[in-house]
């Protein structure tokens, strides 16, 4: 048993675990942090983008000392069907700034390097560590956890979970419920290493500039889901990812669906003569606002996935996860200032905090977009890429019909696959969730 | 139409880094004699094809090659199909990049 006494107990060192056991530990407070993997990292995985604004308010010179792969110079978004893809893509050398404001990031690289910061503002990290319970005293509230060492209980004032879109304490606690096939994604990815040059021959890069493509379509067989293509220094980050509730629906495999994506004549060429070196896959929170559980209790506070805060139409997570950790542990903070107990009515500040944030404004602008993606994915992610496709061809391609008669037949194509009814609704149905 | 060549998942999984728990599985199938719809949809939906169905038509899992997703907590947990726990500390999947 540590007999030692922590005013937190951090469980988990991803981005929000490392936000918050950083920001408390730099306040001065004793701070134990606990990961299950060999390393901090080595149970983690993204795509994977890093924001510096949010990263800025936690480390300020992290640029001079995190491993980061490509500064963000280009932006694509690709609509594909079987054998074409229409894209926006969107480069500015206003990108190429002093201080760059996105990154791709290798996880398990990047997170070793947070969780040293994190010992170096005082925290103590026990990795290999997996926790097993939340501790409660006998009038409920969470006093400490239990883990899978001979250490029995270890006490603290508040427990911050942040173990992650898994997080079994927490709904073993009965704090939240597990997340449902229909509002958390299974993505697949793998790292496709390429000799350097290489890689910047094919993204049009030059220097450290990087280039992320997102892309959407026929890719995922009419299932609501996303594929992305990030530029690292000497890889490719390739994956893809569908509703787990659309996999069992359907039962399409994800590694198929991954190796459909590479075979896609818009991908092959890109990752052509390159190395795998790992296969890794991940559950994504997509349930959006609606599915945010209750994030502070008598003695705890939840972050990042396992709060269920990732923004699904901007692609962001990990900026979430590492502002929610950031808020939760000023808020921390502010109660023991006060001299005040770790209580449900105290900790509520938290989420008055987060509230007025990026993070939860964000969310609640796209809360009706999760289920109308997944209620007409058919149609967003099938028959609409496939009429762009064709619409697309039949403007570019010139074989001596006239143009009236080849717009005439796109909205002929457009009204047979949805009807006027349909695209009405449908246009209707986007904007309002948008708005 | 095109056909698709198989997909070598145990290819995929050769690429990863375990440190396997032996003799201590952190996912476990509830004994059955018939699958429910559940169990029988982690024959496909597990990326590292950890379930696979034995001669008696019941689902099994190994879960050595388990990269650790939680997908199929998801789906099979809820209906008692089945356990599913974290490795202990420092066992399973060790993600290079992750």
């Amino acid at each position: 048993m540590i007999e030692e006494r922590f005013d937190a107990i951090v469980v988990g060192a991803g981005m929000a675990g490392n936000a918050a056991a950083l920001t408390m530990a730099k306040r001065g407070m004793k701070v134990l942090q606990l990961e299950r993997g060999e390393y901090p990292g080595s149970k983690n995985v993204q795509g994977a983008i890093l924001y510096a604004d949010m990263m800025e308010k936690l480390v300020p010179e992290f640029r001079e000392e995190a491993p980061l792969e490509r500064h963000l110079i280009e932006q694509r978004f690709w609509m594909m069907d079987d054998r074409s893809h229409v894209g926006m893509h969107y480069r500015s050398e206003d990108f190429n700034e002093e201080r760059p404001n996105r990154y791709t990031i290798i996880r398990a690289q990047f997170d070793k390097w947070f969780s040293s910061k994190v010992r170096e503002a005082g925290a103590t990290v026990l990795c290999e560590t997996t926790v097993t319970e939340l501790a409660r005293d006998e009038r409920e509230r969470i006093v400490g956890v239990r883990t899978d060492r001979r250490d029995g209980e270890i006490h603290a004032d508040v427990v911050v979970l942040a173990e992650g879109v898994n997080g079994l304490l927490g709904t073993r606690a009965g704090l939240r419920a597990r997340p449902t096939p229909d509002n958390v994604a299974l993505a697949v990815k793998e790292m496709h290493f390429l000799p350097r040059e290489t890689i910047e021959a094919r993204f049009n890069l030059k220097g450290d500039e990087g280039v992320v493509i997102e892309a959407a379509g026929t890719i995922s067989r009419g299932m609501t889901g996303m594929g992305f293509i990030y530029a690292n220094k000497e890889c490719i980050s390739l994956g893809i990812g569908c509703l787990v509730a659309d996999f069992q629906r359907t039962g399409q495999t994800p590694y198929g669906l991954l190796d459909q994506f590479k075979r896609h004549p818009s991908v092959a060429p890109l990752i052509a003569g390159s190395e795998v070196k790992e296969y890794s896959a991940h559950l994504i929170p997509e349930g959006g606002y609606k599915s945010i559980p209750q994030l502070y209790g008598e003695g705890w506070v939840v972050v990042g996935d396992a709060a269920q805060l990732n923004n699904a139409i901007h692609r962001e997570g990990s900026n979430l996860a590492m502002t929610s950790g950031r808020i939760a542990a000023e808020a921390i903070d502010l109660v023991k200032s006060r001299g005040e107990p770790m209580s449900a009515t105290n900790l509520s500040i938290y989420k008055k905090l987060l509230d007025d944030s990026f993070v939860i404004k964000d969310l609640k602008k796209y809360k009706d977009f999760p289920p109308l993606m997944h209620t007409h994915s058919q149609n967003f992610f099938l028959t609409y890429p496939q009429l762009i496709s064709k619409a697309m061809q039949n403007f570019v391609r010139v074989d001596g019909t006239p143009k009236a008669e080849k717009e005439k037949a796109t909205l002929k194509s457009f009204v047979k696959a949805r009807s006027w009814t349909g695209l009405f609704g449908d246009a209707y149905r986007f904007a309002r969730a948008w708005r | 139409m095109n056909v698709e060549p198989p997909v070598r998942v145990e290819d995929k999984l050769y690429y990863n880094r375990y440190l396997v728990d032996v003799g201590h599985p952190h996912v476990k199938v509830r004994a059955h004699t018939r699958p429910s719809p559940q169990l029988l949809a982690l024959l496909k939906a597990c990326p590292a094809r950890c379930y696979e169905l034995n001669d008696d038509g019941q689902v099994e899992i190994t879960v050595d090659g388990c990269i650790e997703c939680g997908t199929c907590r998801v789906i099979a947990e809820p209906t008692g199909d089945i356990q599913w726990s974290h490795p202990r500390g420092g066992y399973g999947v060790l993600f290079k990049f992750g």
